[in-house]
């Protein structure tokens, strides 16, 4: 249903634009300034043009770096959704326990980014944290710091754990807005609990769990917080993901204008992907409706 | 296919009913016949789809059995009841296509391919959906799916009883007749046992062999629908069925007399002395308006409804609805109402009360 | 003072929704908008309150242009299919809330409140709240909230369709009471021909975003202008049949003949569809004139006093709506009687020929 035209209501909005423009769109200039010129400080810009962005395509630091993050959005995506699915299938419908449920899911969600980092941080480490301590007890030979494959295990143990209660609460929404008799027709047509899942619910939770994916995707792609307060990228360069290697760049070595063009292309990738999967996903649906 | 027996069932929602008022349902037994058509009618909050969940099993009653042929359902779960069941809203699996609705609760029993394709396409054709057989559910009107549903219920050859929840509740005017009429006419030539759940005393009383009428989770009567309409046990009946329901005047009888406010209406038969309130019932279809024969009404109202129309007047104090054929003309001469004796009916404290001399 | 849509039509998306409607609907009547789902009612109510605006064409308030006017500075209620009211407030809140929204005093809200109350029935429940009361209290509620701000304008969408048969019955004969004493002007869209029958007022049928005809709702009943009129105004549907004349007779379905007199005698020679409802079928020559079809019969149903025939006769279904109650065996040859004053003849295009003899008679 379409609602009444009201060219007023742009008024409204004109507060929101004025913050964005400073916030977004003025920054964001300063990094495509930043990106097509040289700088040595003192205000002083040489023109470089689309230098700095051909030394970035073909540097192989950063193809090593969009390898990581690739690789850690993929298993962080094949680990949540099904994971979040399969905890909003098995949370009680109603009553106490669905919202003893509810408040338990939240809470990881409720934690700054920081915060996460440095609880698991400790959390993991050999000497003082339970994780690590206990591990070790128990003869693994674990250790984050100087073993690349712990310190992947790590963060995405620690991005599942921060993680999956948002696709498990956007599947549990979806779910609940099923109606009884669906369940109850699939019960008189004696469905298995695969047809079930498959026919009923996977088809209803979709427009949610596209959602949930989008956002997974756009989060664990853009992820730096909790890796560097972990690992802060290493063992050598073992978990720098994008983000935490612009940083390095930026900040670390005063590449201003690699980093610039570095930055601009990322969030170009980042609206590309996230299109990619907006349409395709939303092509499938209408398919579906034919 | 079976026969429905229900055994002092009763359920209440409550763990530990204290009295009759906590019972949604209150006992009752009864056997239905294999391959009825039976309507459950009564407004909502009447016990009506406590007792469709019960026999559905989606409900274990508090107390009493549940039998199926000779067999003892009451703890059997709904996929092993071997029923089927219409939804008010229609439920179709929408990714699938219509072919795979129809057959998905053949699949699930491991019906062999061939045999689906055929039965498959035989329910296809009598609900009149070959030419969609290959389109996907989603996107269908609410008539479409909802005939999908039905031949999901249908394609089982041996349900045990296809039950219906208000299955026309979303449903167009025109589509009903339609969807009711095929209704009527699956059910003459497989011979299901059919439960059709509904407020609608039109669906239920053109669908059903045998309607169950409930009030206050009771059932008040079970009768055909002329039976229903001629003679109703319980007042509830009289209003509830026919539209406008039954007239209800407040009377004394004596003999084949009714007495009321000094008037006199003769009745079809004598009547023994009775104890309660009494009440003399007659449906607006045997009411006619004459000039001076019989009670004086005042008209207050005449609504056309096409067919007939309906005048509502005033006799004794009451309000009576009247129903005077299309064409005739309500003029000022018609002063008086006149009740066809022997369709007059008595009631004692809302009970019927049958004439003496036996005959009911 | 009236309501007037001045070739008001609707186009969403290149898909019309409402074709070019002119219609002028008096203060102080009932307008019934009667049509199946989907064939524009809503739609058509939308642009009445204001909620749409209107592709092209103007809709005038009292003589003003009010096209481009928001709902909020119009003087519209409207009632939905659903009970829509709010549920953390009191029956009371709910019916006091138009009215303090407008900032009206303390003392005329409960006095406006207590009054529509009483109209509605709602007095004893006032201290409630709306979920604890069955489902035709929480429309009354609705209703009450609809009336009490004295609109101009009460617009309401198929309001008893979500009610049980009864409790419709009910408040549908108390509708036009209510209206009575409101004087405003009432839209009631509707899909069920008897609702707008016990309505009365005026009738407006629509069919695929066309109103087809409007007037007095007896009126477009019994005299439609065009097939698809009498169709939507008919349940259970109309019956059709083709029929020619051919000098002074006239043949319907190819076997029966009759005498074309009355409203046929103008008509020219030529082919037609004959249209006639389903209480006019008859199991006995039930009048002089009657004449006989031949037909299969389907299923029967029984309503206790009353049988519906379903019959085929040729390649035509038919319902047949026959007084007592009669148990005929399914597939069985019968006959069916018809006095041909109870046909309508409509001519290739679908329009309205030659008015029912009965109909005019009236």
């Amino acid at each position: 249903m379409d609602k009444t035209q009201n060219n007023k209501a742009w008024f409204l909005v004109l507060p929101v634009l004025v913050v964005v423009a400073f916030s977004a769109i003025l920054p964001l200039m300063t990094v495509v300034n930043y990106a097509v010129n040289d700088t040595f400080g003192n205000n002083e810009f040489f023109w470089q043009g689309l230098v700095w962005f051909e030394e970035m395509v073909t540097s192989s630091r950063l193809h090593e770096a969009l390898g990581r993050q690739i690789l850690f959005s993929a298993i962080i995506l094949a680990i949540e959704v099904p994971l979040g699915i399969y905890i909003a299938l098995n949370m009680p419908k109603k009553g106490f326990w669905a919202s003893v449920c509810l408040v338990l899911m939240a809470l990881p969600l409720l934690i700054p980014f920081n915060v996460v980092g440095t609880i698991w941080q400790i959390f993991g480490r050999v000497d003082i944290g339970l994780l690590g301590h206990y591990l070790a007890e128990l003869g693994f030979d674990y250790n984050y710091v100087s073993d690349p494959i712990d310190a992947w295990i790590t963060v995405i143990v620690m991005d599942v754990w921060h993680w999956t209660s948002l696709v498990a609460l956007l599947c549990y929404a979806g779910l609940q807005s099923i109606p009884n008799a669906y369940y109850q027709a699939a019960r008189v047509d004696q469905a298995s609990r695969w047809a079930v899942f498959r026919y009923i619910e996977l088809p209803k939770m979709a427009g949610v769990l596209l959602i949930a994916v989008l956002l997974r995707f756009m989060d664990s792609f853009m992820i730096y917080t909790e890796p560097f307060v972990v690992t802060g990228g290493g063992p050598g360069n073992s978990t720098t993901f994008l983000s935490i290697d612009l940083v390095k760049m930026a900040i670390g070595q005063f590449d201003l204008g690699p980093a610039a063009a570095f930055s601009i292309m990322y969030f170009l990738v980042i609206l590309l992907v996230s299109w990619v999967f907006y349409t395709v996903m939303t092509n499938l649906d209408k398919e579906e409706g034919k | 296919m079976a026969q429905i027996t229900l055994k002092n069932l009763a359920h209440s929602y409550l763990a530990t009913p204290k009295g009759e008022q906590d019972y949604a349902l209150k006992e009752m037994d009864h056997v239905w016949q294999d391959g009825g058509a039976y309507a459950l009618l009564g407004s909502s909050g009447c016990g009506k789809t406590t007792l469709l969940n019960i026999i559905s099993g989606l409900l274990k009653p508090s107390q009493g059995r549940v039998l199926f042929g000779d067999r003892d359902v009451t703890e059997a779960e709904t996929a092993e009841r071997n029923i089927a069941q219409v939804f008010q809203f229609p439920v179709v699996y929408d990714t699938m296509t219509v072919r795979d609705n129809l057959a998905f609760p053949l699949r699930n029993r491991g019906k062999d391919a061939a045999y689906i394709a055929r039965r498959v396409d035989q329910i296809a054709r009598m609900i009149g959906m070959e030419a969609t057989l290959d389109r996907k559910a989603r996107g269908l009107t609410a008539d479409a799916k909802q005939k999908i549903s039905l031949g999901r219920g249908m394609v089982r050859e041996d349900v045990n009883a296809i039950l219906f929840d208000e299955p026309l509740t979303v449903i167009d005017p025109h589509m009903k007749w339609e969807l009711r009429t095929q209704l009527k006419q699956l059910h003459r030539e497989f011979g299901h046992t059919m439960i059709y759940v509904t407020h609608d005393q039109t669906e239920a009383l053109t669908f059903a062999d045998k309607v169950v009428v409930m009030y206050d989770g009771r059932v008040v009567q079970m009768g055909t629908p002329e039976e229903l309409f001629e003679t109703p046990a319980h007042t509830f009946v009289g209003y509830f069925i026919g539209s406008p329901g039954m007239n209800l005047l407040p009377a004394e009888i004596r003999g084949s007399t009714a007495h009321l406010q000094g008037a006199a209406v003769p009745l079809g038969a004598a009547y023994g002395p009775i104890t309660g309130r009494t009440q003399i019932g007659i449906r607006p279809e045997y009411a006619v308006l004459t000039e001076g024969d019989g009670l004086p009404i005042t008209i207050r109202r005449v609504e056309d409804v096409g067919r007939h129309r309906i005048v509502r007047g005033e006799v004794a104090g009451q309000m009576v609805s009247v129903i005077a054929p299309e064409g005739m003309p309500v003029g000022a001469s018609l002063t008086h109402v006149r009740f066809t004796p022997d369709r007059i009916n008595v009631y004692a404290d809302d009970w019927r009360v049958a004439p003496a001399g036996g005959a009911a | 003072m009236a309501l007037e849509l001045q070739a008001v039509s609707r186009v969403v998306k290149g898909q019309v929704h409402i074709q070019p409607t002119t219609l002028t609907l008096e203060k102080g009547t009932m307008n019934v908008l009667l049509g199946p789902t989907s064939s524009g009612k809503t739609s058509l109510m939308r642009l009445m309150a204001g909620l749409d605006a209107p592709t092209t064409g103007r809709l005038k308030w009292h003589g003003q242009d009010v096209t481009g006017v928001r709902v909020q500075d119009r003087k519209v209620a409207m009632v939905y299919q659903q009970f829509i009211n709010y549920p953390a407030m009191s029956v009371y809140d709910n019916i006091a809330s138009p009215l303090r929204l407008m900032g009206k005093d303390r003392a005329e809200i409960d006095r406006a409140v207590r009054a529509t109350a009483e109209m509605l029935k709602l007095t004893p429940m006032l201290a409630r709240k709306p979920l604890e009361l069955s489902g035709g209290q929480q429309q009354r509620c609705a209703l009450a909230r609809a009336l009490v701000k004295d609109a101009g304008l009460v617009l309401l969408d198929e309001p008893l369709a979500n009610l049980d048969y009864k409790l419709r019955e009910e408040l549908r004969a108390e509708i036009p009471r209510i209206f009575e004493e409101s004087g405003a002007i009432f839209v009631y869209a509707t899909t069920e021909p008897e609702e707008a029958l016990l309505l009365g007022g005026n009738t407006a049928t629509l069919w695929e975003g066309r109103v087809t005809q409007f007037g007095p709702t007896p009126t477009v009943y019994r005299q439609p202008a065009d097939a698809t009129t009498a169709r939507v105004f008919s349940d259970p549907p109309m019956n059709f049949v083709s029929c020619f004349k051919e000098g002074h007779r006239m043949n319907f379905g190819g076997t029966a003949n009759a005498p074309a007199d009355g409203a046929f005698a103008a008509l020219p020679d030529g082919r037609y569809t004959a249209g006639f409802r389903a209480n006019h079928l008859h199991l006995n020559t039930h009048s002089g004139t009657a004449v006989e079809f031949r037909c299969t019969l389907g299923v029967t149903e029984i309503t206790g006093s009353e049988t519906f025939l379903h019959l085929t006769h040729g390649s035509d279904r038919w319902v047949g709506l026959v007084h007592g109650v009669h148990d005929l065996t399914a597939g069985a040859e019968v006959s069916v009687w018809l006095d041909p004053t109870h046909v309508y003849i409509f001519d290739a295009e679908g329009r309205l020929a030659a008015p029912a003899g009965y109909a005019m008679a009236a």
